[in-house]
């Protein structure tokens, strides 16, 4: 099921002016338009990409659960380094990974 | 090879309320102040992204929030030095600092530390919670304030004043959540009803409450009370949430679920420098032991802020203001009598703005159904190790949570305990029928934040000998 996040500038609502255009990035492959100078997160959870990586452990998968950089569930790879994407600013080229997860493709969480 | 020294007569960790308030007060007094903060812009949680969002988004977070931009504004000023996207990972008792921006790492050493970290959400495990899409309430309100991005198709669960206003933002947005699934029942409003404050404070909390049920009622947001078996369905995503009310299996489905039962205080870098902690009953959370003026155990470490005790960000901002005075006082700055009387007007209205506190905590206790998991729920997000496993090792001979750490590895993963260690302190202290605070907590060890070995080696040279919890 995909998620329902919703960018309130997109409808008007707020256009955001201090937020950068839209800029090429890539998320495992997939090419994304994202807003430049906005938080990674944020930008991946409206564009829909989920999950955002598989746990080491068993392969559950996991997307952002505190956005402040304190849970570690948003890491994703960029430039071979593991990052938390809460804690990430977009910027132009990105090309963004899951982080290498553990034993069981497509393991469960219970 | 060194990274470079920065000295200052102040170091303050964290540009929340709490943090921004004290460092504005000290260098008023002619404190020269480092603030170091892990976000790209001050404001903390509370306020995040203010001097931005308000502009934008102010009609939808309310005033409360757009408050913040005075704060932010004063941090520019000549003595004080704000060091954004700054992740302090190692605090030493001598005040040395070492913490890394994008990547690089740095070392600071301040005659005084003033710890303003700020609060995190208590954990919340009820089956289901690491499934993508459930995230904490602060997490909606974080994506509000500093994205403009709202949570559709959403469920707020739990208990806690934050819930109302996070479901009324997310109505002014014009996303209504789904529902709001309320773990707190009547009998705790009850109960709560006795330490309701006196005078303004007491009527003015209760009045925008008030506001906040009324703005979800004339939304058509449906409220269930007094929740218990709280689930979340799904098995790549969430697909639904699941609870008991009033006698029946409630089932709603729905692809985001926000869970909050209260906020505890953050204390990563004071368990880290060994301070004393004590555990508060009433808030059912530990925290750093300090006198009036968040002076704690080690007396050139200062905290404040929720980080101390929760309290809000008007009583976080007044108590850092309260430390700062201290600081300047002992840094020879202002004479005890100019402290005192500085002090005096502070504290009646932090006294004020805690009257509140006592009938909150007790109207909005924690939801039992996460203090006590079911065996097959996890409890440590990162080691995926379930609060059935902590048990086992428990019946086993497991005394402390640094055992249990050792034998299951809940709390060993990179979020260094911080979403599983009040959890495992509940399991066992419930398993020996005694409290959480005779239980005691994780030891925090360096580094705090996971930091590369380069990180590490750039600054090998400098760094004073083994941490405080170094083994």
């Amino acid at each position: 099921m995909k998620t329902a996040f919703r960018d309130l500038a997109a409808g008007g609502a707020s256009a955001d002016a201090s937020e950068g255009a839209r800029v090429p990035v890539s998320f495992e492959g997939r090419a994304l338009l994202l807003r430049a100078g906005a938080n990674l997160a944020a930008e991946l959870l409206v564009a829909g990409v989920m999950p955002f990586r598989h746990t080491p452990v068993s392969g559950a998968p996991r997307g952002p659960f505190c956005m402040m950089g304190a849970c570690y569930d948003c890491l994703v790879r960029i430039g071979g380094v593991t990052q938390q994407a809460c804690m990430i600013e977009v910027a132009e080229g990105m090309e963004i990974a899951m982080p290498p997860a553990g034993p069981a493709d497509g393991g469960t969480d219970d | 090879m060194g990274a470079p020294m920065t000295e200052a007569d102040l170091i303050v960790l964290g540009a929340g309320p709490a943090g921004m308030a004290a460092a504005c007060q000290a260098a008023g007094a002619g404190l020269s102040v480092l603030v170091l903060d892990e976000q790209p812009r001050a404001g903390g949680q509370i306020y995040r992204d203010v001097a931005r969002a308000a502009a934008l988004r102010g009609r939808i977070l309310g005033p409360d929030y757009t408050g913040g931009q005075a704060l932010v504004a004063a941090l520019d000023h000549p003595l004080i030095a704000h060091l954004p996207g700054a992740v302090a990972w190692r605090v030493d008792p001598d005040g040395t600092v070492a913490f890394s921006r994008a990547g690089v790492a740095g070392m600071a050493r301040g005659r005084r530390l003033l710890v303003a970290t700020g609060a995190l959400e208590r954990p919340m495990p009820v089956p289901g919670w690491t499934l993508p899409g459930v995230m904490t309430a602060g997490a909606a309100q974080i994506l509000l304030k500093a994205s403009g991005v709202v949570a559709g198709d959403a469920v707020l669960a739990g208990s806690g004043p934050l819930l109302y206003l996070v479901a009324a933002q997310m109505v002014r947005a014009g996303t209504p959540p789904r529902a709001l699934v309320e773990t707190q029942g009547t009998t705790d409003l009850l109960a709560a009803a006795r330490h309701l404050p006196g005078a303004l404070a007491g009527w003015r909390m209760l009045a925008k409450g008030g506001a906040l049920l009324r703005e979800l009622a004339g939304a058509g947001v449906p409220r269930f009370r007094g929740a218990s078996a709280i689930a979340v369905e799904g098995a790549d995503h969430a697909t639904a949430i699941t609870f008991d009310c009033g006698g029946t299996r409630h089932r709603i489905p729905c692809s985001t679920v926000l869970l909050h039962h209260g906020v505890v205080p953050n204390t990563q870098v004071t368990r880290s420098l060994a301070l004393a902690h004590d555990w508060d009953a009433a808030q059912r959370a530990f925290r750093p032991v300090r006198d009036g003026w968040g002076r704690t155990s080690l007396s050139t470490v200062f905290v404040a802020g929720d980080g101390a005790g929760i309290g809000g960000a008007g009583v976080a901002a007044l108590s850092g203001r309260l430390a700062a005075l201290a600081i300047a006082h002992d840094l020879g700055r202002i004479c005890a009598g100019d402290r005192d009387l500085a002090a005096r007007p502070l504290r009646v209205r932090r006294a004020l703005d805690l009257a509140a506190r006592p009938f909150l905590d007790r109207a909005f206790p924690p939801f039992r159904g996460a203090l006590a998991p079911d065996d097959a729920t996890i409890i440590c997000r990162c080691e995926e190790v379930t609060a059935g496993d902590i048990r086992r090792h428990a019946a086993l001979g497991t005394l402390g949570p640094n055992q249990a750490k050792a034998f299951s590895r809940a709390g060993m993963g990179p979020c260094q305990g911080r979403f599983c260690a009040a959890s495992v302190a509940e399991i066992l202290a419930a398993l020996q029928g005694t409290s959480p605070g005779r239980i005691g907590t994780h030891r925090v060890r360096a580094p705090l934040k996971p930091v590369t070995l380069a990180e590490i080696a750039a600054l090998a040279d400098d760094l004073p000998g083994p941490g405080p919890g170094a083994s």
